[in-house]
């Protein structure tokens, strides 16, 4: 029970940090400051103690609880650690510290209600993640929102509002859509098993026919598909980064993107599994469309916060790729692509803040030769540009090589000549490699290299609280890229289990009633979760 | 289990984050200590690997450091593997890799960022060691690429010139687009055998039954990566720009090692190419191709080091040459001896530039062979070696490609021949050319240069005279002998055996011939060669355009990526289309909603007419679903 309490201290950590905050006297900003970096820090110690003990050779969830909230529509409070999780949970508390000592001398005005709303967010995301009940989940999903948006619309740049909107609006459609589908979904379920559940486990056996999986996956894959963003859905994302303060750009790109892939591969993708498969070239193909065209707008960008922008959804459409190719390499690479994504553009994002605290401007033709003038800036800004391009050693190599190699040997068994599109899909990312490397180098060229110049002269180099906020992230950078063996350890069994979700058939009863015939014995069941018997063939 | 192998790999990379991090506080004396102790200890610690192998009797060492990935049934280790071949590499790659750490010691003294210098060169060692050392494809990647990343830091070492940088960013890029051929060549032997090691993959596609893949494609997909790090045709362009980096990194990165990565990795996997004929025929046509295409630039070249680029651009035409007719120890060979003489004339030429204040441009050279009479002398045995005049290094090994292109059953062809034999001719050519325009005739220099001409510290010119032994001695000891136990070399037809011999004094030959022809042209002051200009005006631009091939590259790839990128993804994609279509639901939604607030008049009738339409509605849905 004790270690149920454990991931519970972590999700609820953040809104004790919001009471902290308000309890301290009024313009004490450099307390605030220090309270928070404190209570991020606990934050990351617990979650890294939880990450540690957590057991990858355990199935289901792990720190579980399980609280019955409202009985009459089957609501519970449940959270748990998972293979799905674990590594994203790790990764938010991971960054939380980061984005609180990376806004010290950024943020000036309303401190106070700043670090309350980026705690909220901490909380929203940590609770999405954890979440094990859809109810719950949705909860948090829109509570996200919210303090974004605050961020975003109060701290942001000139065309903040235009952005937030367009942010929120984007957003808030695809939410409706995803709410009326969760509705629908439990109430099939009901209809068809009896059961009146929002937790994902039972969710997973709900038998829909195929037409009834295509339209609840369109509207749920919508919803994700603009948090992700794939292309053609992605235009908010430029706009939101660029007028984002440094912390939001880096919650946003460091955590909030994923969930768009966590969420296809936690929710749509296995509640819907039929429908995936039948759509999987669709989505393949957007994701390599996402990879190619995300990177050939980062290649004209002359604004440094978009260039990562584009960039983002380059990285995050080897994500997509590696999760419908239904291969266990594919679905771990992609995996390790979340978290590497999440520190490498993270850690862009801090880094194109702390040159624009120092310059207050963000066109990249206002900079040069900055390897002259801030030697230690410009080390870690390299070692950032590496693992963005996916060198080897870096995190970025592990999930594109892992991707890409997973989608290549991907077979579709739904389609004749299944394993032919995957390959020309494969192959076609790999030129997204090619051009990976050509916008970062052309920009890290003109920014780090040629003859010296900035808009604000002398410079000062980095400052030991900047420079220990990019060692941590070079660290991490390195540790996925030379040593992923461990963290993926710890998402095997739920990429497996993912695989299997996806890949077992579930239209409706006919098919049932042909696995349930008593000559499969109950234990050669793929499914560490499927039900009994029984309950199948109701 | 010894981790001997590992050691060699370490090494570097603990002088690489010595250097890194404490270079700059610790000294120069510091810096070049580590800088090149480490990889004579590496070269040591070869040594001593390759007796234990003598000792046991050839059989591969394999060391498994530790497990990078394990997923399902796939597993992807870090593992070394030592066999001849590996031996060979790893002691030209230490060995002359050291010989110019040793260099670079005298000619870099001066440079402000001496600890970054040999930071990146020992960063450079230890991923070219990962290369060769690698026993899974994985790990030739990661010092593939990694190679690559050291090459593009080194190319643009002084960053503030825009021009250096770019030539690196160029390098980089122009090699990442073999590597997508590389990976895709790796997903799909991965995909067909289930490993990546390379010892395994020969040994499935030597076995009885032959794997489901096809071996050309195979073949092929991983030439386009040997293409762009061995610099071959279409993607060569780099190497020339890359000599904007400091002159010892040209000798040793794109001269003597990293270059020839591409060689090794149709070697290591000769087990793939002696199976994919279609391959390997296409091979030896971009080899042959490649060193006759750059011998004719090289002709016309101006700056010493762009001779020697297109040269070593030839050079690696004529291992591909090997390569592609199945004579795998001969392209080791000539790797082995061009290793040497190439090495030694760069580091020759850097001894010229050292001395000449910065100047590379031949015409303003002239007359140096006895104001600079060790780096002359280390240059002429150094160009006399690639030229193939015996019985010096560049004779045996290019004798025995040109006599493999020739008899090979694997794919010789007296045309092949002829084209190979036509190169050598024009290398030893050019060669002499670049001997005679700056040693030999009357000075051209500035007076102010020629005022402070200066010979090398005992470093520099110590460093030339080992490499020009090893370059003039080298070739007596036969590497394919030594390694035809594991590369056999191609068999002969009988009938072709008659020509051995003559085809020896032709290639003799040919080499005297080349040497003749530049003392005629170049001789008189330069006056013949002025008439040969004068007589082929279009000729002579494009060889000094070079063909202006990167002129075409801009034209049809560049340009039009950044025009569809701007103008069709950004302008007309993103702005008119997806926002362009947001901007108009939002407009959309605004007059709707002006609309619908207009049924909102505070009119009590009308919203009683509203409740009971939905009562109505209700009460009808439900009756036909109930």
């Amino acid at each position: 029970m004790g270690d149920a309490g454990l991931l519970n201290l972590v999700l609820f950590l953040p809104v004790a940090g919001i009471a902290a905050i308000i309890v301290l006297p009024p313009r004490r900003d450099d307390l605030v400051r220090g309270l928070s970096l404190a209570v991020m820090i606990a934050g990351f110690v617990l979650t890294a103690l939880l990450y540690v003990r957590y057991d990858a050779s355990l199935d289901g969830l792990q720190f579980e609880t399980r609280l019955p909230w409202i009985a009459a529509w089957g609501v519970y409070y449940q959270i748990g650690l998972d293979g799905y999780n674990v590594l994203l949970v790790l990764l938010t508390a991971f960054l939380g510290p980061l984005v609180v000592a990376g806004a010290f001398t950024a943020i000036q005005k309303d401190v106070k209600l700043f670090y309350a709303m980026v705690f909220a967010l901490q909380f929203a995301m940590l609770g999405t993640f954890v979440a094990q009940d859809l109810f719950v989940f949705y909860l948090f999903w829109e509570t996200m929102l919210v303090p974004l948006f605050l961020i975003i619309g109060i701290w942001g740049g000139e065309r903040r509002i235009y952005a937030t909107l367009k942010f929120v609006l984007y957003t808030a459609f695809g939410s409706i859509l995803m709410l009326a589908a969760v509705i629908y979904l439990v109430y099939s379920l009901n209809t068809t098993t009896g059961i009146t559940s929002f937790a994902f486990a039972d969710l997973y056996r709900a038998e829909l026919p195929l037409s009834v999986q295509t339209v609840l996956l369109a509207a749920f894959a919508l919803s994700f598909a603009i948090k992700v963003p794939i292309v053609p859905l992605h235009t908010w994302l430029p706009d939101a980064h660029v007028e984002a303060p440094t912390a939001g750009s880096v919650i946003l790109a460091g955590v909030l993107l994923k969930m768009g892939t966590y969420g296809f591969m936690k929710l749509a993708f296995p509640l819907f599994p039929d429908a995936t498969r039948l759509f999987a070239p669709v989505f393949g193909t957007l994701a390599v469309v996402s990879i190619i065209y995300g990177a050939c707008l980062a290649l004209v960008q002359t604004d440094i916060k978009k260039i990562i922008a584009y960039s983002s959804i380059s990285h995050l459409g080897y994500v997509m790729l590696g999760l419908v190719s239904l291969d266990l390499i594919g679905i771990q690479g992609a995996m390790m692509q979340m978290v590497s994504h999440g520190l490498v553009a993270g850690g862009l994002f801090l880094m194109v803040g702390m040159i624009y605290e120092r310059c207050h401007t963000r066109e990249l033709a206002a900079y040069g030769g900055l390897a002259k003038l801030l030697p230690v800036y410009s080390v870690f800004f390299a070692l950032l540009t590496l693992a963005s391009i996916g060198l080897p050693t870096t995190s970025g190599f592990t999930g594109e090589f892992l991707v890409l190699l997973g989608a290549f040997r991907a077979a579709w068994p739904q389609y004749v000549d299944g394993a032919v599109y995957p390959m020309v899909l494969s192959a076609s990312a790999v030129l997204g490699v090619v051009l990976g490397a050509l916008y970062m180098l052309w920009f890290a060229q003109r920014f780090l290299f040629g003859a010296a110049k900035a808009p604000h002269l002398p410079l000062a180099d980095i400052t030991l609280r900047e420079k220990s906020i990019l060692a941590a992230i070079i660290a991490a950078v390195f540790w996925l890229g030379l040593f992923p063996d461990e963290p993926m350890r710890k998402t095997e069994l739920a990429a497996r289990q993912y695989q299997q979700l996806v890949a077992e058939e579930r239209t409706g009863v006919s098919v049932s009633a042909h696995r349930s015939e008593p000559s499969s014995p109950p234990g050669s069941s793929p499914l560490p979760v499927t039900l009994p018997v029984s309950s199948r063939t109701k | 289990m010894s981790h001997l192998l590992a050691l060699i790999v370490v090494l570097p990379l603990a002088g690489f984050l010595l250097n890194g991090l404490a270079g700059n506080r610790l000294g120069k004396a510091f810096v070049s200590t580590v800088g090149c102790g480490l990889p004579i200890l590496a070269f040591a610690v070869a040594v001593k690997c390759l007796v234990d192998l003598q000792a046991a009797g050839g059989a591969p060492r394999i060391e498994v450091a530790y497990t990078w990935a394990a997923i399902g049934d796939s597993l992807f280790e870090i593992a070394f593997y030592f066999d001849a071949l590996t031996a060979v590499m790893v002691l030209i790659v230490t060995g002359v890799g050291s010989l110019i750490h040793i260099y670079s010691i005298g000619y870099m003294k001066a440079d402000s960022s001496y600890a970054r210098y040999y930071a990146y060169l020992n960063l450079f060692l230890f991923f070219m060691l990962l290369l060769v050392l690698g026993r899974s494809m994985l790990v030739l990647f990661v010092g593939w690429e990694g190679v690559g990343l050291a090459s593009y830091l080194l190319i643009g070492f002084w960053f503030e010139d825009p021009d250096k940088a770019r030539a690196g960013k160029k390098a980089f890029i122009t090699n990442r687009i073999g590597d997508a051929g590389f990976l895709l060549g790796m997903f799909l032997v991965y995909q067909a055998l289930g490993t990546l090691d390379m010892d395994r993959i020969n040994a499935a596609f030597m076995g009885t039954s032959p794997p489901a893949v096809s071996a050309s494609l195979l073949g092929i997909l991983l030439f386009i990566g040997a293409s762009g790090k061995s610099a071959q045709i279409p993607l060569y362009v780099w190497l020339p720009d890359a000599m904007a980096g400091p002159t010892p990194v040209s000798a040793l990165i794109h001269a003597a090692t990293m270059v020839t990565g591409g060689v090794y990795l149709v070697a290591r996997l000769s087990g793939v190419y002696m199976h994919a004929p279609e391959a390997s025929a296409v091979i030896a046509a971009v080899g042959v191709f490649t060193a006759l295409f750059a011998a004719t630039i090289a002709v016309a070249q101006n700056d010493i080091k762009k001779v020697l680029a297109y040269s070593t651009i030839s050079q690696l035409g004529f291992m591909f040459v090997a390569l592609g007719v199945g004579a795998y120890g001969v392209a080791i060979f000539h790797v082995y001896t061009h290793a040497f003489f190439k090495a030694c004339l760069f580091l020759g030429a850097g001894s010229v530039i050292h001395a000449l204040g910065g100047e590379q441009d031949i015409r303003k050279m002239g007359g140096l062979a006895r104001r600079i009479p060790v780096t002359f002398a280390t240059f002429a045995v150094a160009t006399a070696a690639i030229a193939g005049i015996p019985p010096l290094a560049g004779f045996f090994s290019k004798d025995e490609i040109l006599w493999y292109a020739f008899a090979s059953s694997h794919g010789g062809s007296p045309l092949l021949f002829a084209v190979a034999a036509t190169t050598a001719l024009l290398t030893a050519f050019y060669m002499f050319r670049l001997l005679w325009l700056t040693f030999f005739g009357r000075s051209r220099m500035t007076p102010e240069v020629e005022h402070h001409v200066h010979e090398s510290p005992l470093s520099m010119t110590g460093v030339l005279v080992v490499l020009a032994v090893l370059s003039a001695i080298g070739g007596f000891l036969s590497i394919p002998h030594y390694l035809a136990p594991m590369l056999p070399l191609p068999e002969v037809a009988h009938e072709l055996e008659y020509f051995e011999t003559p085809l020896v004094v032709m290639s003799v030959v040919v080499a005297f011939a080349g040497l003749a022809a530049a003392a005629f042209v170049y001789g008189d002051a330069g006056a013949r060669a002025e008439a040969l200009r004068r007589r082929f005006p279009g000729l002579y631009r494009v060889l000094c355009g070079k063909y202006f091939v990167d002129e075409a590259y801009d034209a049809l790839i560049a340009r039009p990526l950044y025009w569809i990128s701007d103008r069709v993804f950004l302008r007309i994609g993103d702005r008119q289309l997806f926002d362009g279509t947001l901007h108009g639901l939002a407009a959309l939604g605004r007059r709707t909603a002006g609309g619908l607030s207009r049924v909102q008049n505070g009119s009590l009738h009308l919203y009683a007419l509203f409740v009971l339409l939905g009562i109505i509605a209700s009460l009808a849905w439900g009756w036909r679903h109930g």
